[in-house]
């Protein structure tokens, strides 16, 4: 299930500013280990981000993405109080969603 | 009864219509929401096969599509993105760091009220141009900037 994943979410004009904080390894499958065995590669492959259950946001990520990834949107339309919510999928099919209200 | 029936025979006739228009193709149900992950774009190990394998070869500059990224990076594990499309009708945003092993790092696709700006934290190996690729309205743009990684670790 991963940590929690932290929303901040907070209008700015008619615009809504969303930054999601996701807790996890991003592991490249690149790295050693001390005794030279190669750590498996574990990472987000996918997130969504929604408005009020509609999907407004869709992302892939590589490997290449820092360790606890940090992302910030922007959405128009949004008003105090509408809900954000947001889904990662990682490739070993672990998934987590968390949601937030717009402040 | 009879009215009923006809209703329900029309609905089962158009939706089957539908799943024919999704089968050939013509139709995208998934558009920005199915998400499947584009194995063969992330896993290209050559940057020019991977900005193919995106549709972004070829795309122009713009002044409405900009990037801030920092000139130097002290810790390269950890390097600011922000992309940001003022182009009419952006519907995607890719990243790629050209030097690292795997070029592509991310691809975003916007609907609904989503503006075409994202902020984004990625890896780079090395000193590496920074690209991103904007599709705004069923054309490619692209914008770039150089990040120089500062090497030693834990900055000793």
């Amino acid at each position: 299930m991963g940590e929690p994943m932290k929303i901040r979410a907070q209008m700015k004009g008619d615009v809504a500013e969303v930054r999601v904080l996701m807790s996890h390894p991003m592991e490249t499958g690149m790295r050693k280990d001390n005794d030279g065995k190669t750590i498996p590669a574990h990472f987000i492959q996918t997130m969504t981000v929604s408005l009020n259950g509609k999907p407004v946001v869709s992302g892939q990520l590589n490997t290449s993405v820092s360790r606890n990834p940090v992302f910030g949107f922007k959405i128009k339309g949004a008003k105090a109080g509408d809900k954000i919510s947001v889904t990662w999928k990682d490739n070993k099919g672990d998934t987590r969603t968390d949601e937030a209200a717009i402040a | 009864m009879d009215m009923i029936r006809r209703t329900v025979l029309k609905g089962a006739g158009a939706t089957g219509v539908l799943a024919g228009l999704i089968a050939a193709g013509v139709l995208k149900p998934t558009l920005a929401y199915a998400n499947e992950w584009n194995k063969a774009a992330f896993e290209a190990k050559d940057f020019d096969a991977a900005l193919k394998a995106i549709g972004g070869e070829g795309a122009a500059t713009n002044p409405a599509l900009s990037m801030k990224a920092p000139e130097i990076a002290e810790n390269g594990a950890v390097v600011p993105i922000d992309v940001i499309s003022n182009l009419p009708d952006t519907t995607s945003i890719a990243v790629l760091v050209k030097k690292n092993p795997l070029p592509l790092a991310s691809v975003f696709e916007f609907s609904g009220g989503a503006q075409g700006e994202v902020s984004v934290r990625l890896k780079v190996s090395e000193t590496s141009v920074i690209q991103a690729i904007a599709k705004a309205g069923g054309k490619s743009y692209s914008v770039q900037r150089e990040v120089k990684v500062t090497v030693g670790g834990c900055g000793g």
